[in-house]
């Protein structure tokens, strides 16, 4: 793996890597599925059917059905692409961004705004 | 010959297209991200570019982990954008100009830049915005155009002193086309952003300014950074910054800044705009 090579740790982050890229295939496929509206809909109505369909294992089905986005993550999802399962959901990227950091969209967004004043 | 009139580099945030269907220009979340344009589009106005070659980074719209080029180009009569899956609005379709893209094809791989070719190529907000911002309701498109799309998805990613490099192996392809035409070489993405993880909303205002005026006077600067380092300071997709980097490096010589804008923020992102010609 990584051809012996030492990974750069950058705090709250995960590189997204050939290590990241075959973990996560399935569930990246699956999320990449949903640039069509068919497939958000077949989704929408059984979830659970859809994960399966997709061949997602245990860990990343948990996460894709209780929405936890660092699970996802996690489990060798890449941000691209379930920004997309995000939208089936109506979240934007401050939702997300505050479900990650364990605050509310408001306090995510104030912290953006005081990035801009410092 | 063919002349590069400059360059653009642009942040491409898929929410500004919702920002422009709703026509909220002037909403005061987005006045200071909005009002960066009309300098850039009185100087494309005065040089006038019949084609634009877009440098970005697709987003899972064409290309997925199956299989993951880090230097495509495009090589298409016409270049279709479509659903994305995030609900912005579908764009219509942009003409794309065949002689370049094959004499760009021909002439990065002489020069040693082995890139794939894509006679069809779909292309998302990162292609599509820009051009929506620089040529806002022209439908269509008064540019013909090229897109060539830098992996900054899946890593390891170029580096940024190949990415400048790459950059400078365009500019010696447009500037070595057989043509009359005028060229705008634009860049697309950034500035800091961090969308995953913990450190979600990351910005860094301090090292985005320095790489903005870096970038015109000093563009090898940045290449002193390992992309993992560029990771850390500016964030996971603050990272395309390449693209910027890219398009710097196919204007040759020294270059004068047109006009520039930053604005924070812009959804999870620190905004840049820097339109740049040759001195």
């Amino acid at each position: 793996m990584n051809g012996g090579k030492q990974k750069k740790v950058i705090p709250g982050t995960t590189l997204f890597d050939g290590d990241m890229a075959r973990k996560g295939y399935a569930l990246n496929k699956m999320c990449f599925s949903f640039n069509s509206a068919d497939n958000r809909a077949e989704f929408k109505a059984d979830p659970a059917a859809y994960c399966d369909k997709w061949g997602l294992n245990a860990e990343q089905k948990k996460a894709v059905l209780s929405l936890q986005v660092l699970d996802m993550l996690a489990a060798g999802g890449n941000a691209y692409y379930l920004a997309k399962l995000g939208g089936i959901y109506g979240l934007d990227m401050q939702d997300i961004g505050a479900q990650q950091t364990g605050v509310t969209k408001d306090e995510f967004k104030a912290k953006l705004v005081a990035a801009g004043r410092g | 010959m063919a002349k590069i009139v400059g360059g653009i580099n642009v942040t491409h945030v898929p929410y500004i297209g919702r920002a422009i269907a709703n026509n909220l220009q002037q909403d005061p979340y987005w006045k200071p991200f909005f009002d960066g344009f009309p300098p850039v589009r009185d100087w494309l106005a005065k040089v006038k570019p019949d084609i634009a070659v877009l440098i970005y980074n697709d987003h899972g719209l064409q290309f997925f982990l199956d299989k993951m080029p880090t230097f495509a180009v495009g090589a298409a009569a016409e270049y279709r954008n479509a659903d994305e899956g995030w609900g912005i609005p579908t764009l219509p379709p942009y003409k794309g100009d065949e002689d370049l893209s094959w004499h760009l094809i021909d002439s990065l791989i002489e020069d040693e830049f082995d890139i794939v070719s894509c006679q069809e190529m779909l292309v998302d907000h990162a292609f599509t915005l820009p051009l929506e911002l620089f040529w806002p309701g022209q439908h269509p498109c008064p540019v013909r155009t090229v897109p060539i799309n830098i992996n900054t998805v899946q890593f390891p990613l170029p580096k940024a002193s190949r990415c400048f490099k790459f950059g400078q192996a365009i500019g010696r392809a447009i500037e070595s086309w057989d043509s009359d035409a005028r060229v705008v070489v634009i860049g697309t993405g950034g500035l800091s952003h961090q969308l995953e993880g913990k450190r979600a909303g990351f910005i860094n205002k301090e090292f985005d300014l320095m790489f903005m005026d870096k970038l015109v006077t000093d563009p090898l600067w940045v290449t002193r950074y390992t992309v993992p380092e560029l990771v850390e300071l500016t964030g996971t997709q603050g990272v395309e910054l390449l693209n910027w980097l890219t398009c710097r490096g196919a204007l040759s010589g020294d270059v004068t800044k047109v006009h520039a804008n930053y604005h924070i923020p812009i959804s999870n992102t620190a905004s840049g705009l820097l339109a740049m010609q040759v001195a």
